[in-house]
């Protein structure tokens, strides 16, 4: 009983969608107020009917209602009770549900907290909202219906997917789901503009802080994936290129673009079509993810079960949303007008740059993840790009980020003379490069990318820093959004150190180990005391006991790498022993069984890899810092 | 750099057009993908032993644990190879195809019951039914290393000669048996 009542709370949400998607715009045109009034209690309602229909889908998995189908395949009687939880979104069907009361959260803070803007602009953006929620409400309904009945009901139901059976998986989809469907809200700022024929500085500073916000739960959502896929898939890395990486991180470093792309048009009027065109982007590439990794039109690791119609689905709301907005883009963008003017020399100039490199970073992504399936359409054989491609692009478009950013905020707007900026970085400069040659001789291993790391990371905190204490001098204090900027390009910059560092200094080593044998990395030893059964609620896995003997005497830690076999469908993972530190990891996963207690062991040392993901984090800390900005909650006089 | 300079005429019509391009493109890229994702095997990379011997092996016999049974006693005629176990969900939706595709006797089908436990996979025989010409057992998965085997169910398709010369990944359907296990035993000349 209670499955069907959360399926008719979702149709009825679906109704209400559809109401908000279309009376708003028809009040917005005809001025008819109570057309447009519609929009914010429709709002509200779907939200109320959506986590309803959320609630009683995690009620089914907490109650083991096999009678569900999704809950039989996506749990069975041993699952641990925390997993019940998260295995709401474990899968396709449930997912898709949770990326919906996402949006219905996103569309009822909108509602809420849109009072400032014009009724016609705040109709228009909820309408818009409205329509994406009938396509994602209408997807999951007609397609992938996490409420079907499977009757008669089995007894026991099949497994959670073990590889998500890991705390940081608890919290990966739910944060990259709202970043992804976050950008949902400036798209809407732009539809709403595109329409009106005209964009006040007013209003983009009312839409900038949603971009900063959900912008940072998307990078807090790729940092927890990285991590997990770090500990989880066995072999210590933490970013692989895969496609559906590609496919969060190309709205990443779209919604990077807008950012800044924001600031200018907000504070200076410049680039109005191009944040507009942005903004378009950024969800395009949200929606285009989701598309890539539900319909099964690339394979990875992530990809959810292949099926054609679903497919189809999202292809043609695609086409719908994004053709839709570019028609409107193309036939209104050029009467928006063109800002105040600026020279070659000033922060207007740097700031494009800074969007061109993102965009056509982003531009590289996309090429290099529809490349295989682009080989395959024109018939040249089954290609794959992989790390080679994207690690040579990458550098080489961010290099020229990296050694520009910090000139950035210290550039005047619209004009500035070189000289200025230059005298007040150049011995950063100097001293960077001063570290970076001297990493580069007492480097044991990859010399050239620890200098690069040391340099670019000294560069980058450095010149933050000084803008910093310039701030302090000038005015004694630093608004948010300084703040939040400061924070993200600290980010920037320990986040280099970590990448490149570990690229270069990591060390690693695959050794056949017997009970009681000593491995040496890296003036450690690791001792192998040998091979416990150990059983967990719904595993029974294989627990490796490694010493680590520092300097090969004292022994300093004991790590405990697991392989894990699930009852449910006899997968078996691999669970790393970690041993985390500020300046190295050590990290030690079991690999097979060689007979007479031995087994093959990969023991690796990876130093500075968690500054990658505390990088990630001081980013995402900016983009929140800066929403937080007094400016942006300023009430306007009308 | 500089905003002032008056925009060419034809530049709003220039910029429709590039940003027309550019997505309709894409939207048919990714049309193509949609159509082909389902065809089958797009993904599967062709198994290295296709055209090549099978792995040697002697493996114990599920049901008379004291016999081995090896790649040269199956030589001579052509055999199916199903990797299966109890604890594989899989396996028991594939259980009734692989059942009729048996029961028509074209081929021997052996089972090779991988990573299980001897009771449970006499059980699971006992409750599905037992389709298998003989069932060969692989408790530790040591062999099927050599079969490049990394889930169950695989089946193979080894001919007369002991060469490879058809695999599948994942659960065997009608579809599969007719479209292309069929078409291969037809042109292999075995008869039906």
């Amino acid at each position: 009983m209670l499955p069907e009542l959360a399926q008719a709370a979702l149709v009825l949400a679906l109704l209400l969608a559809a109401v908000q998607g279309t009376l708003p715009f028809a009040g917005a045109s005809r001025g008819q107020g109570a057309w447009m009034a519609v929009a914010r209690p429709a709002a509200r309602a779907q939200l109320a009917l959506v986590a309803s229909a959320y609630l009683l889908l995690t009620l089914a998995f907490v109650r083991q209602d096999f009678s569900v189908r999704y809950v039989a395949e996506n749990s069975n009687t041993l699952l641990p009770m925390v997993y019940r939880f998260t295995a709401v979104w474990g899968a396709h069907e449930g997912s898709l549900l949770l990326w919906s009361l996402m949006l219905a959260a996103w569309n009822a803070a909108v509602a809420r907290f849109s009072r400032r803007l014009p009724e016609t602009v705040a109709a228009r953006v909820l309408g818009t909202i409205g329509l994406v929620s009938v396509g994602f409400l209408s997807f999951m309904l007609f397609t992938s219906n996490p409420f079907e009945r499977l009757l008669p009901a089995p007894a026991e139901g099949r497994d959670l997917n073990p590889l998500l059976q890991d705390p940081g998986m608890i919290v990966h989809p739910p944060m990259l789901y709202i970043g992804y469907i976050g950008f949902v809200v400036p798209f809407a700022f732009a539809v709403a503009a595109l329409l009106d024929g005209r964009i006040d500085a007013r209003w983009l500073r009312w839409s900038r802080p949603w971009t900063n916000v959900a912008w940072g739960f998307l990078t807090l959502g790729i940092l927890l994936g990285s991590w997990w896929a770090y500990s989880e898939l066995g072999w210590g890395g933490w970013w692989f290129w895969d496609p559906v990486e590609n496919a969060s991180f190309m709205p990443w470093l779209a919604g990077a673009a807008l950012i800044h792309s924001q600031a200018v048009t907000e504070k200076r009027g410049s680039f109005a079509g191009w944040t507009l065109l942005l903004a378009i982007a950024a969800f395009s590439l949200s929606l285009m993810g989701a598309f890539l990794v539900r319909s099964g039109v690339l394979t990875s690791v992530h990809a959810f079960a292949a099926d054609p119609s679903r497919g189809l689905f999202v292809l043609a709301f695609l086409a719908v949303v994004v053709g839709g907005a570019l028609t409107l883009y193309v036939l209104r963008a050029p009467s928006l007008e063109e800002g105040r003017p600026f020279a070659a020399s000033s922060r207007e100039t740097l700031l494009l740059v800074n969007n061109l490199l993102l965009a056509t970073t982003c531009a590289m992504v996309l090429l290099g993840t529809l490349y295989p399936l682009l080989a395959d359409a024109l018939d040249l054989g089954k290609i794959s790009v992989g790390p080679p491609y994207f690690g040579l692009m990458f550098t080489i478009l961010m290099a020229p980020l990296v050694l520009l950013l910090p000139f950035g905020p210290l550039v005047k707007w619209q004009r500035e003379q070189p000289s200025k900026p230059l005298a007040m970085l150049l011995p950063w400069l100097v001293l960077a490069l001063v570290c970076g040659v001297a990493a580069y001789f007492m480097a044991p291993r990859g010399p050239l990318k620890t200098a690069a790391g040391v340099a670019g990371a000294a560069w980058v905190g450095a010149g933050t820093l000084r803008f910093v204490w310039a701030r302090l001098r000038a005015s004694g204090r630093l608004t948010a959004e300084m703040a939040g900027m400061a924070l993200a390009h600290t980010g920037i910059a320990v986040f280099l150190a970590g990448a490149l560092l570990v690229e270069a200094q990591q060390l690693q080593r695959e050794v056949a180990m017997k009970p009681g044998e000593v491995a040496e990395l890296g003036g450690r030893c690791f001792r192998f005391e040998g091979v416990e059964r150990v059983t967990g609620p719904n595993y029974v896995a294989d627990r490796g006991i490694v010493t680590v003997l520092e300097g090969c005497s004292t022994p300093s830690a004991t790590l405990h790498p697991e392989k894990r076999a699930y009852a449910g469908g006899g997968q078996v993972m691999t669970e790393a022993g970690i041993r985390p530190g500020v300046l190295a990891d050590l990290f030690v996963a079991l690999g097979e069984p060689l007979g007479e207690g031995g087994w093959a062991v990969r023991l690796q040392v990876k130093p500075l890899v968690r500054w990658i993901w505390a990088g990630a984090l001081l980013m995402a800390l900016g983009g929140f810092v800066t929403a937080l900005d007094r400016r942006f909650r300023r009430v306007e006089e009308r | 750099m500089n905003a002032q300079e008056p925009h060419p005429r034809n530049r709003p019509l220039a910029r429709a057009l590039a940003v027309g391009v550019a997505f309709l493109a894409l939207v048919a890229l990714l049309l193509y993908g949609v159509l082909v994702s389902d065809r089958a095997g797009r993904d599967a990379l062709p198994s290295p032993l296709i055209g090549r011997p099978a792995p040697e092996f002697s493996l114990p016999v599920l049901h008379e644990p004291g016999r081995l049974l090896g790649s040269e006693d199956l030589r001579g005629q052509p055999y199916l190879l199903n990797v299966w176990g109890s604890w594989c969900p899989a396996c028991r939706d594939e259980h009734p195809v692989l059942t009729r595709f048996a029961m028509g006797k074209r081929v021997r089908v052996v089972g090779y019951n991988w990573k299980d436990e001897h009771a449970d996979a006499l059980r699971w025989l006992e409750r599905y039914g037992n389709p298998y010409w003989a069932v060969v057992v692989d408790y530790d998965g040591r062999k099927a290393i050599d079969w490049g085997i990394y889930g169950a169910p695989e089946t193979f398709l080894v001919d007369a000669d002991g060469i490879v010369r058809w695999k599948h990944v994942g659960p065997l359907d009608e579809g599969v048996i007719t479209s292309e296990l069929e078409p291969l035993l037809d042109h292999m000349g075995v008869p039906r």
